[in-house]
């Protein structure tokens, strides 16, 4: 394989790995806060107990999140050199703003968080726990903004030496492209934490273990999961899909499996692309539609991958189109889960439907494997440009960074991650094994009220 | 100043505030198998450096972006051009990161001591590590006329016009880094610490003291040897005899520090002689970021590399206000971790 090719498995690689984590972060940021919120409004100290569980856990993989995200910062200038050198200019600032904004908040707060419960009082934890949660999140839109801007460049201008420079801060800060993807992607790690949280409060209910805690794992994720699988359809799909139809064309219909231009476009539900005989083979199409979800209209023309030129298509028409499916089907699976599980805890009977609560602890790689999904479909979408329109992934790598030195460091990064996720899983065990602190009992043994 | 030179400084900034910074850490990673004998001494050593240490590595990270941002020529061609090396320094922060968090989480003694020699080892390379870099930077890179250059591990360890990451002047540099963040973590250790742990780094601090002066010494007799334009340079430049002025009062500072009572000021004066001697290194670099080995037309200054004035503008604002904020977030947490660690604080760690 050749450097590009390597430079692009270790980066793919890297970041699907690095973002297993920030995801559940961000999610859990938001609902450790609301369990902090409710502690400290209704004076209810079984939630602050459910807040300081979720915070170890929170701390664990933000440790991990942290150790694998600085390789990221420096992947730009080690593998992707002349890609640096042209955007730099611009992308780096929304990366030089995440680390001075984002990442000193989080990191300080999350400091405090964890060590001085006791020191600050309800009400300073609480403002940690806020400054954790706004730091985390505001480094997601740093991220993404940067990533917007490759998607669909915009505020810049071409400097003396040939490579980009910010002619407006404004537009290129507030991108469309990075205002719905930041929505949509936020959006899913809120369904990831849901998830998790939903997960674990259903394992201990099933186990009989720390009943009173998991109630409120299950209740307060079973609400953020309802809203948050809902909002990732609509409209932060909604408007994310319409986004690519306008800008990337050509994404559209590889994600589609689309060959060929027409009117009253279908949408395939299920469906493989056949790249030698230009089709899709044993489709399930619904007529009409994707002409309206893209376009607003039943009728709108929608472009086709054969009339693209052809050395600006995504080089792997195949996996956007699998990554795309599964990131919408998973989506579909969640919504329908959450709706059950919603309408079961309005009805008083989730606790004891044994059937839901086994779904809920069982379900909870999907929205891993639908972020995960979805980020293939934005990334490989963009193919074959790094920065869209204006330069492609093969310029943009390391002039004097050879394929094997790549290979070398991504297969060390392949053992040395192994080994962090083995002890990463390991450690989460531990922690869901010793579970949440009992409730502080008064002298004649009884729990105290609460 | 104009706009190139102010983000320059910005740079150099961030990053000597990261050596100040993780350099602590680093040092109490190099010192805690000597310092800190018993279980619970290890857990006051990780306690003391358990709200930091974290934060301390977001001034690289945003140092990196702000290089990146500012100067995209220096950070594309730097970072390109010690692949394996950069990517084996990214490998010890992962793992030392690990080392600071997984250690206490687990009973076994086998797994702490396991993490313990982790800590360790990557502490004492990222310090040595740290000091080469130095090193590559003061005396040059083959650069070629497109900007780019391809630094192997190591040659024939001759500072040459084609040399490696490593020869005798790098190693040398990272050497004297090693033995001053050494120092520089025995006296966080002896401001942080109690009892055995203390009185430890107390002592060891007194000792790594004359090697400071000695790897001192020995190092800028070696720079002169090496990067005759760097001396030339600072002999011209009245604030260099004002900076090493400086060095030599915070090199006493400590030593008046150690001697004495009282816990915070020899660390300030360690803070000091790192921010010092750093910035004496830069005034004698500017304006080249990076020097190349193959002639002085292909080094790149902050003028060659900076990228767009709009940018950079609204960068300068952006970095005032978020300074303004980060400064007070590690006021915050040295004031609400102030004081010696007490031995039951040692439990989450």
């Amino acid at each position: 394989m050749s450097d590009v090719t390597w430079s692009r498995v270790q980066f793919g690689f890297l970041i699907t790995y690095h973002y297993l984590f920030p995801q559940l972060t961000m999610g859990l940021a938001l609902i450790i806060f609301i369990l902090k919120c409710v502690a400290y409004t209704r004076k209810d100290e079984r939630y602050d107990r459910a807040a300081q569980f979720w915070g170890r856990i929170f701390g664990l993989n933000f440790v991990v999140g942290v150790v694998t995200g600085i390789p990221m910062e420096f992947q730009f200038g080690t593998n992707w050199a002349r890609f640096s050198n042209y955007a730099g200019g611009v992308i780096g600032m929304t990366l030089a703003l995440e680390g001075m904004f984002a990442f000193f908040a989080e990191s300080s707060f999350l400091g405090l968080f964890l060590f001085g419960a006791k020191k600050l009082g309800p009400k300073w934890h609480l403002a940690s726990a806020f400054m954790v949660f706004a730091g985390s999140w505001l480094s997601g839109y740093f991220i993404i903004a940067s990533n917007a801007f490759m998607q669909h460049p915009v505020g810049y201008a071409v400097g003396r030496n040939g490579s980009l420079q910010l002619s407006d801060l404004s537009a290129y800060l507030f991108n469309p492209w990075a205002i719905w993807q930041y929505l949509h992607t936020m959006t899913a790690a809120v369904i990831t934490g849901s998830f998790v949280v939903c997960a674990v409060g259903a394992y201990y209910l099933l186990s009989e273990r720390h009943t009173e805690i998991a109630r409120i794992c299950v209740k307060v994720g079973v609400i953020t999961g309802l809203a948050s699988s809902i909002l990732i359809l609509y409209p932060t799909g909604d408007a994310s899909g319409k986004l690519t139809a306008r800008y990337q064309p050509a994404a559209l219909a590889a994600m589609e499996g689309k060959f060929k231009t027409s009117d009253h476009a279908e949408l395939a539900i299920i469906g493989e692309p056949d790249l030698v005989h230009r089709k899709l083979i044993n489709p399930i199409q619904v007529p009409y539609i994707l002409s309206y979800l893209a376009y607003g209209s039943f009728g709108a023309q929608v472009k086709g991958l054969n009339d693209f030129k052809q050395d600006e298509l995504p080089d792997n028409i195949n996996l956007v189109y699998f990554a795309y499916h599964i990131m919408a089907g998973l989506g579909t699976i969640q919504i329908a889960l959450m709706v059950v599980a919603g309408f079961m805890l309005w009805r008083h009977r989730l606790f004891n439907n044994r059937v839901t609560l086994w779904l809920l602890m069982l379900a909870f790689p999907f929205p891993y494997i639908a972020t995960t999904m979805g980020w293939m479909t934005a990334e490989l979408g963009r193919q074959p440009w790094v920065v869209y329109g204006l330069l492609k992934t093969v310029h943009g790598s390391s002039p004097t960074v050879s394929g094997g030195e790549v290979a070398f460091s991504t297969l060390g990064f392949v053992g040395l991650y192994l080994v962090v996720g083995i002890l990463f899983l390991y450690l989460v065990a531990k922690l869901l094994g010793k579970g949440p602190e009992e409730a502080p009992r008064n002298a004649l043994g009884a729990p105290s009220p609460a | 100043m104009n706009m190139e030179t102010t983000y320059f400084v910005i740079v150099c900034l961030m990053f000597t505030t990261y050596v100040v910074l993780d350099g602590f850490d680093f040092g109490a990673g190099i010192l805690h198998l000597f310092v800190a004998k018993t279980d619970e001494e290890r857990r006051t050593v990780l306690a003391s450096i358990g709200p930091f240490w974290d934060g301390n590595e977001v001034w690289l990270v945003a140092g990196g972006g702000i290089l990146f941002f500012a100067f995209p020529r220096a950070y594309s061609a730097s970072f390109s051009g010690f692949y394996l090396p950069f990517m084996m320094v990214l490998w010890l922060l992962i793992l030392r990161g690990l080392s600071i968090a997984f250690r206490s989480m687990e009973e076994s003694p086998l797994w702490r001591t396991a993490w313990d020699g982790v800590f360790f080892l990557s502490s004492a390379l990222m310090a040595i590590v740290l000091g080469a870099a130095l090193g590559n930077v003061v005396r040059g890179v083959p650069l070629d006329h497109e900007g780019y250059f391809s630094g192997p591990l190591f040659t024939n360890f001759l500072p040459g016009a084609n040399p490696g990451v490593l020869d005798w002047y790098t190693v040398l540099v990272g050497l004297f880094s090693f033995v001053l963040l050494a120092m520089h973590g025995a006296i966080f250790l002896r401001m942080k610490t109690d009892g055995p742990v203390h009185d430890r780094s107390a002592a060891l601090a007194q000792g790594l003291w004359y090697a400071i002066i000695g790897f001192g010494l020995l190092t800028s007799v070696a720079t002169v040897q090496v990067q005759p334009q760097l001396y030339a340079a600072l002999l011209s430049r009245p604030l260099a005899w004002v900076l090493t002025v400086g060095n030599v009062v915070a090199l006493v500072g400590i030593a008046l520090g150690l001697k004495g009572k009282t816990a915070v000021s020899p660390f300030l004066a360690s803070c000091a002689l790192i921010v010092l001697s750093l910035a004496t290194v830069a005034t004698g670099m500017y304006p080249v970021m990076l020097r190349s080995t193959l002639g002085a037309k292909n080094d790149l200054t902050v003028t060659s590399s900076a990228s767009g004035a709009l940018g950079l503008q609204a960068g300068l604002i952006f970095w005032l206000f978020a300074m303004a904020l980060a400064f007070g977030y590690v006021a915050l947490l040295f004031r609400s971790s102030a004081g010696k660690i007490q031995p039951s604080e040692g439990n989450g760690h």
